[in-house]
């Protein structure tokens, strides 16, 4: 049963790298859109990406670090916790095309940031933040209580062992959870497509700067979207290049996490 | 300070610091402008049409290459996103299949005080496509009204005397999302009047999806635009009325108005446009710009 | 008594109130979620328009009409049932067969790759499904089963389960790995065979948590939108009827997500077209909403919290 789901997935992938391998080169990255998108490259979507992911990872990793602090470090365990842990499990629930509604509602109109990168990512921000949470309570809560225990009967205040003790023990774990989240950023597309993300946006060739915090941008995700559904005449192998290359990116990603999360457990102290 | 807090406070700092150089690269900032080209350009907003959205690129992908002060943004989503976000003040130019309707021109009106300017930019002819070998090769607006409109009586290859190659006789309808400017000009012309389409067709997201999955289904029909025409499908010669001359969509049978669903390409700007939005639309319309009509297989402008 | 500065205590106090406030950061961006998504389509709800009833059982769907709007969604909540339903008919068997063999039946090793094979498959974004669904399920169900077109229940319904297996692998896993050791130490007393022990100790023991994993992958399916958007066809249809099989899983249908994500662009601000996704989103909220904290009540029930 369990080789009847890996055996067609990795056909699949094969059929994908198959059929996109006319198009792949390092230069595909690079390059811009040329002829209609039907040629050349996707660096103004890479880029895209590339900037919506750190943007809403910025913005949310502290918040969210902060929130599993409060949450395993100070909260007591009562009705108002267990609320604050429905919530949590919740905000991960909510469909993508509803974050997409509500990035719209406040950060589009309500902020009046207009369509923008800025909007896109506070978007993908709140998208993103419970499961920061939730990973990073986890990898507190893994720190033995006796560490705490130890550096509090010496006098160290409360948030002093947090800083000291528990953050340094954890960092691997947070930051596994953290970097799991990029590739959820990078990978959607309903939260984006309102919010901020355009068809095509013309950005000069390896310009890293190219895009100012209220501009509009290009995705991957979306990229992938538009080049499969709207532009005619495409020869197969670019959308077939353009998911494989978002594709790689998140399975790179994951597996950098994964590397990580071996690390940990090779290295513990306890 | 332990090493792991300095290593991620370092980390935070730069990215810190990278996201204020981004932030305020746009604002203008003293360094070398041959470096960052991006500071100095000035944007045209060009949002709607989904039929249009690939020579909207086109122009922007050339217009770029000739005069690289200019970033031109295009957005698609359809007609209605465009003349949407024309009255909502969120773009430039919005492109239109259709034409706008009285109650978006007032409602335009009313939020900026300014009448929506309109250019035509092009002719389209909507082409009905079947699969390449499906026997079927005229058919009449009424018979297309019966097919796709709400209450039409025509649902199976069989009423129109067709066997198609993969046997099934149920007529598949691929049809657009109700945001297309395609949707709602084909059902303006071959819907009857006061109805709606049918419900069950597959309302698909672009000009191009359309006619993909044409080519891989015998067994559908449905409407694009001719410049999306591949070698899997088949155009099919329209006519007016049973008995009728029934044409085929190409340039010709669409300037002499032989062609029953031809419709003209719309930009409407808020208000008569200037500078740099008004020095685009003249070059879309130049030479130069409705070459790139005719390469993207549209019909220019009339001259007038 | 350590001494300590007053600027030290200040900096203290500051950074605690700060954790605080982000503490609560997730309920203040739900309720805003719900605040938001209501605050926008609440015109609609409350002009005459517009009527509850019809709209959740009418299966009109013509909210771009100019002569006669009607706003009937009872052929998304059919789009949206089916697709989940046929998912999560091929998910839960699976899901559950994965989750069981990792945790009884596999060696460390398998098990270390398993759960990254999985990870990995849960990493896939949406849209790549979507693109599948378009382009290889679509001709691999034509060619299957004869089907005149490929873009259907069925597309949706093995992309999702796909989407859905890894949640339902790793919590399901987690359920079974909690049930005690010596539940199964006791049926290996009692001389039961391996089989035996899963049927009659094991999923009776862990069956809130597995159930709490299918729902948690039911949320999951109710809530996608791109691959779905893609993969089904997207149109206006009740694959439900009496003849035999009851659900064509060969036919096209749209979701609720599906609608907003592609009529959303169109509508201008504030018209009614608009409001009304707004209400789609209102009702898909609430739908996950429930069925996560269904899951997490009972979730809360096996760890005895």
């Amino acid at each position: 049963m369990t080789l009847a789901m890996v055996v067609p997935l990795l056909l699949i992938v094969g059929f994908l790298l198959y059929k996109a391998w006319p198009a792949l080169s390092i230069d595909f990255v690079f390059e811009l859109p040329k002829n209609g998108m039907r040629e050349g490259g996707i660096w103004p979507a890479f880029l895209g990406t590339l900037y919506l992911v750190l943007i809403s990872l910025v913005i949310a990793a502290p918040i969210g670090v902060m929130a599993a602090i409060y949450l395993n470090e100070y909260a007591k365990e009562n009705w108002f916790t267990r609320i604050i842990n429905l919530a949590v499990i919740n905000l991960a629930g909510v469909p993508s095309i509803v974050h997409a509604l509500f990035g719209l509602g406040a950060f589009v109109l309500f902020a009046g940031l207009g369509r923008s990168v800025l909007a896109a990512s506070l978007t993908l921000a709140v998208m993103t933040l419970p499961v920061i949470i939730a990973s990073t309570k986890e990898a507190l809560s893994a720190v033995p209580m006796s560490f705490r225990q130890a550096s509090w009967n010496m006098g160290v205040s409360r948030w002093q062992t947090i800083r000291g003790i528990v953050m340094p023990n954890s960092v691997s774990g947070i930051l596994t959870g953290i970097i799991l989240q990029v590739s959820r950023a990078a990978g959607e597309t309903a939260p984006i497509m309102f919010t901020g993300v355009v068809f095509y946006k013309a950005v000069d060739k390896g310009d890293l700067l190219a895009y100012g915090l209220l501009d509009q941008c290009m995705a991957l995700a979306m990229h992938l979207y538009t080049i499969s559904t709207q532009v005619p005449g495409v020869p197969d192998a670019v959308p077939f290049a353009t998911a494989v290359i978002l594709l790689g990116v998140v399975l790179l990603v994951n597996a950098l996490s994964i590397v990580l999360r071996i690390y940990i457990r090779t290295h513990r102290k306890w | 300070m332990t090493q792991v807090s300095l290593l991620k406070t370092t980390g935070l700092a730069i990215l810190v610091s990278g996201l204020i150089t981004v932030g305020c690269g746009k604002q203008g900032s003293t360094v070398s402008s041959e470096a960052r080209s991006s500071e100095n350009k000035k944007e045209i907003q060009n949002a709607g049409s989904d039929t249009m959205v690939n020579i909207a690129q086109a122009w922007a992908e050339a217009y770029g290459k000739a005069n690289s002060t200019v970033d031109i943004s295009v957005a698609g989503g359809g007609s209605g996103t465009g003349i949407a976000a024309l009255i909502n003040g969120t773009t430039d130019i919005a492109n239109c299949s259709r034409a706008m309707k009285n109650i978006e021109k007032k409602k335009a009106k009313n939020t900026h005080g300014k009448d929506p300017q309109q250019y035509i930019m092009g002719l389209d002819a909507l082409a009905v496509y079947v699969h390449k070998d499906n026997p079927l090769n005229e058919i009449t607006i009424e018979q297309l009204g019966q097919i796709y409109g709400e209450d039409g009586s025509i649902t199976k290859w069989s009423q129109l005397g067709i066997k198609p190659n993969d046997g099934h006789d149920e007529i598949i309808r691929i049809s657009r999302q109700s945001n297309s400017g395609t949707y709602v000009y084909f059902k303006e012309t071959v819907v009857p009047k006061g109805k709606e389409f049918k419900l069950g067709s597959l309302d698909l997201h672009g000009s191009k999806d359309v006619v993909e999955i044409i080519g891989n289904t015998p067994s559908a029909i449905g409407y694009s635009g001719m410049g999306y025409a591949t070698d899997h499908v088949k155009m099919l010669k329209v006519s007016s009325k049973q008995g009728q001359v029934a044409y085929t969509p190409n340039i010709e049978n669409v300037v002499n108005k032989t062609y029953p669903i031809s419709r003209p390409l719309y930009m409407y700007t808020l208000g008569v446009p200037t500078g740099r939005v008004k020095t685009y639309i003249d070059w879309c319309l130049s030479d130069a710009g409705q070459k790139i009509i005719i390469d993207n297989g549209f019909i220019p402008a009339p001259k007038n | 008594m350590l001494h300590r500065s007053k600027y030290k205590v200040l900096s203290e106090g500051i950074i605690e109130c700060l954790i605080r406030v982000c503490g609560i950061s997730a309920v203040v961006f739900v309720f805003a979620i719900f605040l938001f998504v209501f605050w926008q389509g609440k015109g609609l709800i409350f002009s005459g328009e517009f009527e509850f009833w019809k709209f959740l059982t009418t299966k009109e769907w013509y909210p771009a009409s100019e002569s006669n709007p009607r706003y009937g969604v009872s052929a998304l909540i059919a789009g949206t049932v089916s697709v989940t339903v046929l998912a999560m008919v091929i998910a839960v068997p699976f899901g559950l067969g994965v989750a069981l063999f990792i945790s009884e039946f596999c060696s460390p090793k398998l098990k270390e790759t398993l759960k990254i094979v999985i990870e990995l498959l849960a990493a896939i974004p949406s849209v790549v499904w979507g693109f599948i669904g378009l382009t290889i399920m679509n001709q691999l169900i034509m060619k299957l089963f004869g089907a005149p077109i490929g873009l259907t229940v069925l597309n949706g319904a093995i992309i999702l389960a796909l989407m859905s297996v890894p949640i339902i692998v790793s919590i399901g896993e987690d359920a079974l790995q909690a049930v005690p050791d010596s539940y199964r130490e006791a049926g290996i007393g009692l001389g039961v065979t391996r089989w035996q022990m899963v049927y009659k100790v094991l999923l009776p023991a862990a069956k809130n948590g597995l159930l709490a994993a299918v729902l948690l992958g039911v949320g999951r399916a109710i809530g996608e939108t791109m691959a779905v958007l893609m993969a089904t066809g997207h149109a206006v249809h009740i694959p439900f009827n009496a003849e035999f099989p009851y659900l064509h899983g060969l036919d096209s249908v749209r979701t609720l997500t599906a609608t907003i994500a592609a009529e959303l662009g169109e509508t201008a601000r504030d018209s009614s077209h608009y409001q009304v996704l707004f209400i789609i989103g209102i009702l898909l909220f609430t739908i996950t909403f429930v069925v996560n904290l269904t899951a997490d009540l009972i979730v809360k029930g096996v760890k005895g919290k």
